[in-house]
């Protein structure tokens, strides 16, 4: 039993249901992620922790303690709203001091409580303004505020960073990691950037159509995507999928790709793979781009670097690499070369392939094999 | 994702209840005083009742001495006269004075403030000063005649034919400023990146006005006949200022008739009849109306 | 149509403008001209206005049509004047439209923040409320308020009038609490507040706009109606519209356009004010009374 269990919680809205059977258990002081397109269910579970939803079926417990029938206010939770949620009739103090004064703590008491998270977040100043009067950035530090002088379980954070721009969303995020590090705090965010996701979580669940598609560590979704839509959802520029079919040669499992002048390439798969078994499956490919790259750019410590060459379509300097577009197996693949390659759109040009980095998936369960 | 707070499913029944427990007082209320008697007076119109209900049902009776009555026939066909004039003219004078006031006039605001102040008047005070306004005796006849045209007349109010028309003349007045807000909301709505498409297009201002503004204003067109009709249909504050229903029933509307036959003559089922096809009329055009405001919303 | 600067982009030649200024001034009289004449025939002796006088200025200035309306006029069998009536509106209007608009709020509260099955059908019964001709509950409510015991009297006026205005009221409501952000409502609940808590702290702040326009509203609508004040209130309880009525249709004695006058202006006079006061709220009301939004 972990310190927030959720059993087997579906939730339906008449006969539509929004969320599948879902069990997800985290340990104190995590920072679990949900991630999803719009529409996938995460910000319906999250309501459900909350407590703004009903749960159809099933159990959220925190700290053991069931939190059917509890309402918001007694679960010792907080949450950060996306639009921030200030009531805008009051000042920064009272915004933040409103949630104690409603749990009854003494005058005296809320004061010291809002006078030390706002010394934290660096809003002292800001304390005797109205939501109105304070930039994206202020609202967020104060919404964040608001949440942790509640000192609560549980912070439920939904997209808290969308409404920001670019630049300040990137700092927002650093900082709410440096809180989760420094405060050890159990955290469940919502997010749909899968960039937000990867950087603070310590457990990520990534969303689908009411189901959890996979729930593990950053890596293991990185690096172990259980499925096609995991493997196309998290990372960007986001995995190579394309079909292959397996083959053996020499003893040894190889993928073999069509390349666009009609040649077949062939790929031996790492040492101890366990695709052997599957000798003529026609497979799904997945290789991110930082396993596609120049030559000199692979990776040494890999035993499994092969060549092919291909021609390239399309090259796309991004400052720091050049994303280079060529095409296996009939779909579009996007290596990620070292910045001064010379290569040209139009070139047969050797692409280096890290198949210790490969995955493969079943095209009809689209699950992955192996 | 639903857009509301649910409340949740936990023992505390009264705390769940709360929300819809505030409602009932209003709900209960309109479901006795609106729907309840209008279920009774519709079924008092099925019933032999005069001076005061009874319960004794008549089937249609009511109905086909209702028109056969005559006054009712003028009613209903004061009404159709009234009615259609009300709506085209102050549609059209709301109308272009909202385009008028919206060429960049100065003192927009206080013209627009004298165009609105008639619809904060009661129709009775509206009733009470066009019905002295034009009496032949002391009014507009009687001024142009002391000024030396002592040929002029002007005695619609006292003319059977014409009297009606004075009704559409203190309704104009009354609200055809209220269309013109409409409308220059309306027009106020439009993007003008169209407008400055169409200039570059080569569009007059005509052009600009017939073929890609009016047509815009389709809403608001909808929302200033709803208003119109129903007002009209509802009409009875005024006529009784200002003609009392005369000369003779010449002016009598449906809300004139019904009260009449329901409080001075003593036939209540005729006047529940008549009230009853009032609400039938004006439910035929509000209920739509209501049904594709709420259907928008959800 | 609140301080509406962005007018359009299309340009008016300059003769095109005089015609159009010429035409806006031209409607500027037609609606004064009700207004200028009731003031100045309030304002001048009888025989002037019987003499053909009436777009005249005042030869003589007087008064006492206005003393003569407010306390001496003989309004059906009394020759009390207008002030009791004036009285008997002012103790209508309050309560009922102080009332009306507290229930609307909670009940526009209610229907978009705590939502619940069959919600817009509940509305949508509200609101059909709002437009049926009273023609049509004119008889039962006779009969109601005589059950009631309270027939014939001021509470009885301020009982139709707030069954009647309870739809507006929530409409106006409804739609401003709609566009009151829900998540506002849950941060609160999270943060410990319940029903009224959360009405209280949270959406009362908030409705500053709203209640003034509902306010003016119902002020305007119950202040200016006729038909219940004519079906329900005796010789004592009459509201002002009505006695104003009996006082210009009274058909004995000499006609007093002069007074008449000045009573009307007495009976126009608190929806006038409140309209030049707050102008620009009374217009969203009749705008969100009628216009879609």
């Amino acid at each position: 039993m972990g310190f927030l269990d959720i059993n087997n919680a579906t939730k339906s809205y008449g006969s539509v249901k929004v969320l599948h059977e879902t069990d997800i258990s985290i340990e104190e002081g995590e920072f679990l992620v949900l991630v999803g397109p719009s529409g996938c269910g995460k910000s319906t579970l999250l309501n459900m922790i909350a407590g703004l939803e009903d749960i159809t079926s099933g159990d959220i417990a925190i700290k053991g303690r069931s939190m059917n029938g509890v309402r918001p206010a007694d679960r010792n939770i907080a949450m950060v709203f996306q639009s921030y949620a200030l009531y805008p009739n009051m000042n920064v103090g009272q915004n933040m001091a409103f949630g104690l004064e409603m749990h009854g703590v003494a005058k005296s008491e809320r004061d010291k409580a809002v006078s030390d998270v706002a010394d934290l977040l660096q809003i002292s100043h800001l304390l005797d303004r109205k939501p109105g009067q304070l930039s994206g950035g202020q609202r967020q530090r104060v919404a964040m505020g608001r949440a942790l002088v509640r000192n609560p379980d549980v912070f439920l954070f939904d997209e808290p960073l969308s409404n920001l721009d670019a630049k300040l969303r990137v700092d927002m995020r650093t900082e709410i990691k440096k809180l989760h590090q420094k405060l050890g705090t159990t955290i469940v965010y919502v997010t749909h950037d899968q960039i937000e996701a990867l950087t603070l979580s310590t457990r990520i669940a990534v969303m689908f159509g009411g189901h959890v598609q996979q729930l593990g560590t950053p890596k293991e979704i990185y690096d172990n995507p259980a499925n096609i839509f995991v493997a196309g959802f998290m990372g960007s520029p986001s995995m190579n999928l394309f079909p292959a079919t397996i083959g053996v040669e020499n003893d040894g499992a190889v993928a073999r790709i069509s390349l666009a002048d009609g040649t077949i390439a062939s790929l031996p798969f790492a040492p101890g793979n366990q695709m052997a078994g599957h000798d003529g499956k026609k497979i799904i490919l997945g290789i991110r781009p930082e396993a596609i790259t120049d030559e000199d750019g692979a990776d040494r410590k890999s035993h499994a670097i092969h060549r092919i060459e291909a021609r390239v379509e399309v090259t796309e300097p991004a400052g720091s690499d050049t994303f280079v577009v060529s095409q296996f197996g009939g779909k579009e693949v996007t290596g990620r070369f070292r910045a001064d390659v010379d290569v040209y759109a139009g070139d047969i040009f050797p692409f280096a392939i890290n198949m210790e980095k490969a995955v493969a998936f079943d095209p009809k369960s689209e699950m992955r094999i192996g | 994702m639903s857009n509301t707070v649910r409340s949740q499913t936990g023992n505390d029944w009264l705390r769940d209840a709360l929300p819809r427990i505030v409602l009932s007082p209003s709900l209960v209320i309109v479901l006795v005083f609106v729907y309840g008697f209008i279920f009774f007076t519709f079924y008092l119109s099925f019933t032999d009742s005069r001076i005061l209900p009874s319960f004794g049902l008549v089937g249609w009776q009511n109905y086909s001495r209702l028109f056969s009555i005559r006054a009712w026939g003028i009613a209903v066909d004061n009404l159709l006269i009234f009615g259609s004039l009300y709506i085209v003219i102050s549609c059209v004078i709301g109308l272009a004075l909202a385009i008028f006031l919206d060429q960049k006039i100065r003192a927009e605001g206080f013209i627009r403030t004298i165009y609105l102040y008639p619809m904060a008047l009661s129709f009775i005070v509206t009733g009470t000063a066009w019905k002295w306004f034009l009496d032949p005796g002391i009014g507009l006849q009687a001024v142009v005649r002391s000024w030396g045209w002592e040929s002029f007349t002007f005695e619609w109010i006292k003319d059977s034919d014409m009297a009606i028309y004075t009704i559409v003349i203190a309704a104009v007045w009354q609200t055809s400023g209220f269309v013109m807000a409409m409308f220059l909301a309306g027009l106020r709505g439009i993007d003008n990146e169209v407008l400055k498409a169409a200039q570059i297009d080569g569009a007059s201002n005509w052009a600009l006005y017939r073929r890609i503004v009016i047509p815009q204003l389709r809403p608001a067109f909808m929302s200033a006949f709803v208003v119109l009709a129903h007002m009209a249909i509802k009409s009875y504050d005024l006529v009784i200022a200002l003609t009392g229903g005369g000369p003779g029933t010449a002016t009598e509307l449906p809300a004139t008739f019904m009260y009449s036959y329901t409080f001075t003559r003593n036939q209540m089922g005729i006047g529940a009849a008549s009230a009853t096809i009032m609400l039938m009329s004006i439910a035929a055009i509000m209920v739509p109306y209501i049904w594709s405001e709420l259907r928008e919303k959800k | 149509m609140a301080t509406n600067a962005s007018s359009n982009v299309i340009r008016t030649g300059a003769g095109a403008r005089f015609v159009i200024y010429a035409i806006l001034i031209l409607f500027c009289l037609y609606y004064l001209l009700p207004l200028y004449v009731m003031v100045v025939n309030s304002l001048k002796p009888l025989d002037e206005i019987r003499s053909g006088g009436m777009m005249a200025l005042p030869s003589q200035w007087t008064i006492a049509p206005w003393q003569s309306a407010w306390s001496t006029a003989q309004i059906g069998v009394d020759a009390t004047g207008l002030r009791p009536y004036f009285l008997n509106s002012i103790l209508m209007v309050v309560p009922a439209v102080a009332i009306s608009t507290v229930l609307g709020a909670l009940n526009g509260y209610v229907l978009t923040k705590w939502r619940f099955r069959g919600d817009t059908i509940v509305f949508g019964l509200l609101l059909f409320g709002c437009f049926i001709p009273f023609q049509m509950v004119l008889i039962p409510m006779a009969r109601m308020l005589g059950l009631m015991g309270i027939a014939g009297t001021v509470p009885g006026l301020i009982f139709v009038h707030l069954v009647y205005g309870i739809g507006f009221s929530t409409l106006y409501f409804r739609n401003y609490y709609q566009q009151f952000p829900t998540e506002l409502v849950r941060a609160a609940m999270i943060d410990g507040a319940g029903f009224f808590m959360i009405f209280r702290r949270i959406m009362l702040p908030s409705s500053g706009p709203i209640a003034v326009v509902c306010i003016i509203w119902q002020f305007t609508n119950i202040w200016n109606d006729f038909l219940f004040g004519a079906s329900f209130s005796d010789f004592d309880s009459q509201p002002m519209t009505v006695a104003l009525n009996n006082l210009v249709q009274s058909s004995t004695g000499v006609k007093e356009y002069n007074v008449h006058f000045a009573g009307a202006i007495m009976a126009a006079l608190p929806t006038l004010l409140v309209y030049i006061v707050a102008g620009r709220y009374f217009v969203r009301g009749l705008m969100a009374g009628s216009v879609k939004g």
